[in-house]
């Protein structure tokens, strides 16, 4: 439906130019499409490769995915990914809205420079940052752990290496959401005598709705794919990513594969379904 | 006075848009701010509706110094209300929007039920009550947008330019209800316009702001025919503003003021003592032309000449004539066509020394002796 949406677009049935600048045109277009098809392409031979030799042993690969150790690594990685991504909402979403609304200055920059860290840094190091932070002398670590909240090996550990790598996706995304807010929209309703925080919970933040959903989405891509980071800190539990590393270095390749093919379908699946969700998600026709 | 600021400056980065405004408010009047769009206006009312604090100053609301006590800017606002120029509603029915700011303040949802339906009754929505808001007219918006702002019972109501957007027979509707509420309920009604016929129409006085300070308030009549300085007089429509030096000046009588070589009567005072360059400045409502032989009139200054030039910016029609100096008559356009008007045309003009009016001439206008 879409593929002929997007081929009538390109090759209208109407178009009545002269021939040879209908000609140019289309040539343009293909000539994108054809650099576009080499990004697409590597991606598609990838996934038919691992596909081919996959399905042709489909015993073994329902095996691998039914087995408990892979079904609950993934649901495992989900989780923590999850698990991360509400944090990030809780404690991400103010931030977004004071930077959105702060006229830029010298201490805004910083703020916003220190918020893409992650972004910039290898993942080993970032992994190294937070294990030297939450190992058991660190210094969040040391002190939480006197709480009995372990973060060497453990999910918690997991959880705050993926928060911290996956940051700067949601926080980003909902500050440009919450940009979009016109200020104007908010004055009324303070006007009429709403508090800020009235204002923020009743018109921002259901205006930036989208933001927030795609803001997660993300973040949460970003959470479940990470390994270095997540590794350096907690090698246990295993997510995905480390248990195929594990697999393929003690197993060989054959069900590391597996694994992997199984993780691809799944994470193809969700995201799907959660792209689909984003049409249902926002009221953007109440910017005015 | 339950309006009262003094000194108020506002910045932006390195930009001033408040330059030492001052302003007094009476209890139940209107007042209309009138001036060009970036004046500052908008501004001055966000600072006075407490959305935004101003960089320095001194503001009182209800008797109250308020800009020592941020924590109780939510109480007092809430005694207020603004409406603004775009007609701003949101994604729900009619009765939400409405309803929002009683919302925001907890009332009971009897006493929400009531009102609104008051409201709109009163302001002739009520058959609108359940649609969604979004599908109405832009002046029905607006009519919206004021009941959400009314149901609240404001004692003071802003309104930043509320018809900007709006086609004439919604701004007469907008404005109709705003007398209501001025008159009815004595509600103090502060007005941003940047057009002077509603000013005039609204307000018992209006105060002109011009580049980020209110240069002048008083009576609609006296600032459109007295302005205080040049720049208020170009902004408020002067036509006619002529350089000229006193020549004479009896106490308690006339002035005349040379221009160019001729004799202007004006019924007041020289602003800066005789000999003192200044500028006469005088309407082109005030100023009668006609053809033929000049007629009897009562007016003192009387002067013939030629057309220099025809202007149409209906209703009206702006001639000017050449007298030795320019003048500028404005006249409906019927009786342009009447009196066969066309430029080379000789003519004479008539205007009493009542209308015109003297400012003194700035410092770059030059002293002449």
């Amino acid at each position: 439906m879409k593929m002929a949406t997007l081929l009538k677009d390109l090759f209208p049935p109407y178009a009545s130019l002269s021939g040879w600048s209908r000609r140019r045109t289309d040539r343009c277009i293909l000539g994108f499409c054809l650099l576009g098809s080499v990004i697409v392409g590597i991606t598609v031979l990838a996934l038919a490769n691992i596909a081919i030799t996959e399905l042709a042993d489909p015993v073994h690969l329902f095996e691998v995915a039914t087995s408990s150790e892979v079904v609950g690594s993934i649901l495992l990685t989900f989780g923590a990914g999850l698990n991360a991504v509400l944090l990030l909402i809780l404690f991400g979403t103010p931030l977004a809205y004071v930077l959105a609304r702060s006229q830029p200055s010298r201490k805004k920059e910083m703020v916003e420079s220190i918020i893409d860290i992650p972004l910039i840094l290898p993942h080993t190091v970032a992994g190294l940052l937070v294990y030297l932070l939450f190992m058991r002398r660190g210094w969040l670590g040391a002190p939480l752990s006197d709480v009995g909240l372990a973060f060497e090996d453990a999910y918690p550990g997991t959880v705050v290496a993926m928060l911290f790598v996956a940051s700067p996706f949601y926080i980003n995304t909902m500050r440009e959401g919450f940009e979009k807010v016109p200020v104007h929209l908010e004055n009324v309703a303070r006007t009429l005598g709403a508090t800020r925080l009235q204002t923020f919970w009743k018109v921002t933040l259901p205006l930036s709705f989208r933001h927030m959903y795609n803001g997660s989405i993300l973040a949460w891509g970003r959470a479940i794919g990470e390994f270095a980071a997540v590794i350096m800190i907690a090698y246990y539990p295993f997510i995905v990513s480390t248990l195929i590393y594990y697999s393929f270095t003690t197993d060989g390749i054959r069900t590391s594969r597996s694994i992997a093919f199984t993780v691809i379908i799944v994470s193809f699946a969700v995201f799907l379904v959660l792209r689909r969700l984003t049409r249902y998600v926002g009221r953007y026709d109440d910017r005015v | 006075m339950i309006i009262e600021a003094h000194d108020i400056t506002k910045e932006y980065g390195d930009q001033r848009v408040l330059d030492g405004v001052s302003l007094a408010v009476e209890e139940g009047e209107v007042l209309g701010i009138i001036g060009p769009s970036g004046s500052g206006k908008s501004t001055f009312l966000r600072i006075l509706d407490l959305i935004e604090a101003p960089t320095s100053g001194e503001l009182s609301l209800f008797g109250e110094d308020v800009l020592s006590m941020q924590n109780r800017w939510l109480e007092i606002r809430r005694r207020m209300g603004m409406l603004f120029q775009k007609p701003i509603v949101f994604n729900a029915s009619v009765y939400d929007n409405v309803a929002m700011g009683m919302r925001y303040r907890s009332e009971n949802r009897a006493e929400i039920d009531r009102r609104v339906q008051e409201t709109l009754e009163a302001v002739g929505l009520s058959r609108y009550i359940k649609s969604s808001a979004r599908d109405l007219s832009g002046g029905e918006q607006q009519r919206v947008a004021l009941s959400r702002v009314i149901v609240t019972e404001p004692e003071i109501l802003f309104l930043d330019e509320p018809t900007a957007n709006l086609d004439p027979a919604s701004t007469a509707t907008i404005e109709e209800m705003v007398l209501r509420l001025n008159r009815e309920r004595g509600t103090t009604i502060v007005v941003n316009t940047h057009d002077m016929l509603q000013g005039q129409r609204l307000s018992q006085r209006v105060g002109v702001m011009i580049a980020g300070d209110i240069m002048q308030v008083g009576k609609p009549k006296e600032v459109f025919n007295n302005p205080a300085n040049l720049q208020i007089a170009r902004f408020v429509g002067v036509d006619n503003i002529l350089s000229g030096r006193v020549a004479s000046a009896e106490p308690g009588g006339l002035t005349v003021i040379e221009v160019q070589g001729n004799r202007l009567e004006v019924a007041e005072p020289p602003p800066d003592g005789k000999g003192r360059a200044v500028k006469v400045v005088f309407r082109g409502e005030d100023v009668t032309i006609g053809v033929g032989e000049t007629a009897t009139t009562s007016a003192r200054n009387v002067f013939s000449g030629s057309i220099t030039g025809i202007e149409s910016t209906a209703p009206f029609v702006g001639v000017t004539v050449d007298c030795g100096f320019p003048v500028t008559a404005l006249v409906t356009a019927r009786s342009a066509d009447s009196m066969d008007l066309e430029a080379g045309k000789e003519v004479w003009v008539s205007f009493k020394a009542s209308a015109l009016h003297l400012i003194a001439e700035e410092q770059d206008g030059g002293d002449e002796r």
